[in-house]
C-alpha cells in the first residue's frame, strides 16, 4: 500500500485553546480508518484540517497525491433537507457533478451517474425524492454524491449517528463493498466501536493531549468512549 | 391588439422578465429567500421614488437602492432565528422612506400606484431595451455559474463540504436577484414581485423532481401568467397586473392540489 496522506507533528491551536498536538500519521491508499475518540476532542477539527478548510498551527499534512491533486470527498454529519425537499435521489446526487459549466449533463455524465446510482444501490429508487426516502437511503443518497467526484479519499463523519442499527450496517457493508472493490481510502468518523471494528482496518484514537494509532487488531477490546 | 407599438413593447419586454424570473425564483425558492425578495422589492419602491425625486427614471432608482442593499439585506437576515425581526425592520424603513421621497417630489398619487402595482403598458422602447439587456445579464449570470448555483441552493452543506466557496456564491445570487426583483416590479409592481419572482417556482417545485424540470415549468407558468394577463388586460381594461395574479393563484391551486393527491 501508498501512504495518501502523512500528518507529521500535526498541531492546531486557537488562540487560547491547544485543540490538537504532536499528532503524527498515516492514512494508506485502501485502506478504511476509523477515526474515534471522546466528544470535544477534536475530531472534527482534524477532518477540517484534513479537508483544507483549516490550517495546521505546527507540523504538516503531507498528501500523496499533492492537495491540489488529491480529490476528497466528505460527508457530513448533518443536512437540513426538509420533508418537502423537492429533488429525486438522482438530481441530488447529480448536484456534484461539477467538472462542466453547461447546465445539461453530458452522455459520459449520465453514464457516470447510472455507475454510482448502481454502485450504491440506488438505481430503483433513483426517482424517488429525498425528503420522502428513509434515513439509510438518505444516508447512501449523501455518499453516493460524494463519490460521484470520484475521490481518492472519502471521510465519512458520523455519518451512521442517526440511524438505526440495521440501517447502519447495511450502509457500512456499503462502504466496505466499496473500499474492497473499488480500492475507496475511508476515514471512518464514529463514535460506534462495535461498527468501527467490523468495518475498519486501522484506527487513530484521540484523546485528550495524546493519540493511539494502529491496526483495528490492536485496539483496546474494552476501550469504552465516553 | 400587436399592431399597437404599445402592447408590442408590452409583450417583449414581459417575455423577457418572465423568463429571468422563472428562472431565478426556482433559487430563490431553494434558498428560502422569498421573504428577502418581498423585502428587496420593498427597498426598490424606495429606489424608484427616489428616481422619481431626483428625476431619473424609476428602474435606475431601483437598480440603485436594490443593488446597494442587497449584500447588507442578505447578512443581515442570514441567521434564520432572527430573519423574520431584521426583515420586518428594513422593510419597514423602506416603505417608509419610499413614501417620504414621493411626497417631497409632488408627483400625484397614481405615480405611487404605477410603481407599487406595475405599469407595463406604456412602456417605452428604450425602457424595453433597457429590460431586455438586463434581463439577458441575468441569464448569462446565471449561465456562468449554474452548478455551482444550483448545488449551493439544493445543497448547501453538501457543497460546503466540497469545498464550494458558498459565501461568495451567496453574495453573487443576491446581486442577480436584486437586479430580477427591480425588472419584475416594471410588470406587476413592487408590492407584487412575489408573483413572478417566486409563485411560479413554488408551482414547479411541487410538479417537478430535477432543476431543469423545475425551471421549465417556472418559465412557462410564468410566461403564460404574462402573456394571458396582457391579453385579458387589454381585452377588458382592467389592471394587468389582476389578471397575472389571478393566473398565478390559479396556476399554485391546481399544482398544491396535483402535489397533496400525488404525496398521499
Amino acid at each position: 500500500m501508498t501512504e495518501l496522506v502523512n500528518a507529521q507533528h500535526l498541531g492546531l491551536a486557537f488562540s487560547n485553546r491547544q485543540v490538537l498536538k504532536d499528532l503524527s500519521f498515516t492514512i494508506e491508499r485502501g485502506s478504511m480508518t476509523s477515526l474515534i475518540g471522546p466528544n470535544g476532542v477534536g475530531k472534527t477539527t482534524l477532518v477540517r484540517l484534513l479537508i483544507g478548510n483549516l490550517q495546521p498551527t505546527e507540523g504538516q499534512l503531507v498528501f500523496n497525491p499533492d492537495k491540489q491533486k488529491l480529490n476528497i470527498g466528505y460527508v457530513p454529519q448533518f443536512r437540513n433537507l426538509e420533508a418537502e425537499y423537492p429533488l429525486s435521489i438522482r438530481s441530488f446526487v447529480s448536484l456534484n457533478q461539477l467538472d462542466s459549466h453547461l447546465p445539461w449533463k453530458s452522455r459520459k455524465e449520465r453514464q457516470a451517474l447510472d455507475q454510482i446510482l448502481e454502485q450504491t444501490h440506488l438505481t430503483a429508487l433513483q426517482k424517488t425524492t429525498v425528503g420522502n426516502a428513509s434515513g439509510g437511503e438518505k444516508q447512501k443518497a449523501y455518499l453516493a454524491q460524494a463519490l460521484i467526484s470520484k475521490p481518492d479519499l472519502l471521510i465519512l463523519d458520523e455519518s451512521t449517528a442517526s440511524l438505526d442499527i440495521e440501517t447502519k450496517e447495511e450502509v457500512m457493508a456499503l462502504v466496505a463493498e466499496l473500499n474492497r472493490e473499488h480500492g475507496l481510502t475511508v476515514i471512518f468518523v464514529t463514535h460506534d466501536l462495535e461498527l468501527a471494528r467490523k468495518y475498519t482496518d486501522q484506527y487513530l484514537f484521540l484523546k485528550r493531549g495524546q493519540y493511539e494509532a494502529g491496526p483495528m487488531s490492536q485496539l483496546d477490546p474494552n476501550l469504552e468512549l465516553d | 391588439m400587436l399592431t399597437f407599438d404599445f402592447m408590442r413593447h408590452a409583450f417583449v419586454a414581459s417575455t423577457f422578465i418572465a423568463i429571468t424570473c422563472g428562472l431565478i425564483g426556482v433559487f430563490v425558492v431553494a434558498r428560502n429567500m422569498s421573504f428577502l425578495a418581498h423585502t428587496l422589492s420593498e427597498i426598490g419602491f424606495a429606489g424608484a421614488s427616489f428616481g422619481v425625486f431626483m428625476g431619473i427614471a424609476p428602474l435606475n432608482g431601483m437598480l440603485l437602492f436594490t443593488l446597494l442593499s442587497s449584500i447588507t439585506i442578505g447578512q443581515m437576515s442570514a441567521k434564520e432565528s432572527r430573519r423574520e425581526a431584521s426583515i420586518s425592520a428594513i422593510s419597514s424603513l423602506f416603505v417608509g422612506l419610499g413614501i417620504l421621497f414621493l411626497s417631497l417630489s409632488n408627483r400625484n398619487a397614481s405615480y405611487a400606484i404605477n410603481i407599487l402595482f406595475g405599469s407595463i403598458i406604456g412602456i417605452s422602447l428604450a425602457d424595453v431595451y433597457q429590460l431586455i439587456i438586463l434581463s439577458g445579464a441575468i441569464m448569462i449570470g446565471l449561465l456562468i455559474f449554474y452548478r455551482y448555483l444550483v448545488f449551493d441552493s439544493y445543497d448547501p452543506i453538501g457543497a460546503q463540504a466540497q469545498g464550494l466557496k458558498t459565501n461568495l456564491l451567496s453574495i453573487y445570487f443576491l446581486i442577480l436577484l436584486a437586479v430580477s426583483v427591480s425588472i419584475a416590479a416594471q410588470i406587476v409592481g413592487s408590492l407584487l414581485v412575489f408573483i413572478l419572482v417566486t409563485i411560479p417556482a413554488f408551482i414547479a417545485k411541487y410538479l417537478a423532481k430535477s432543476v431543469p424540470g423545475m425551471l421549465a415549468i417556472s418559465v412557462a407558468t410564468a410566461l403564460l401568467g404574462v402573456w394571458l394577463g396582457l391579453w385579458l388586460g387589454y381585452l377588458t381594461n382592467w389592471p394587468v397586473t389582476f389578471f397575472i395574479a389571478t393566473i398565478e393563484f390559479g396556476f399554485y391551486f391546481i399544482a398544491l392540489l396535483y402535489h397533496r393527491r400525488i404525496s398521499r
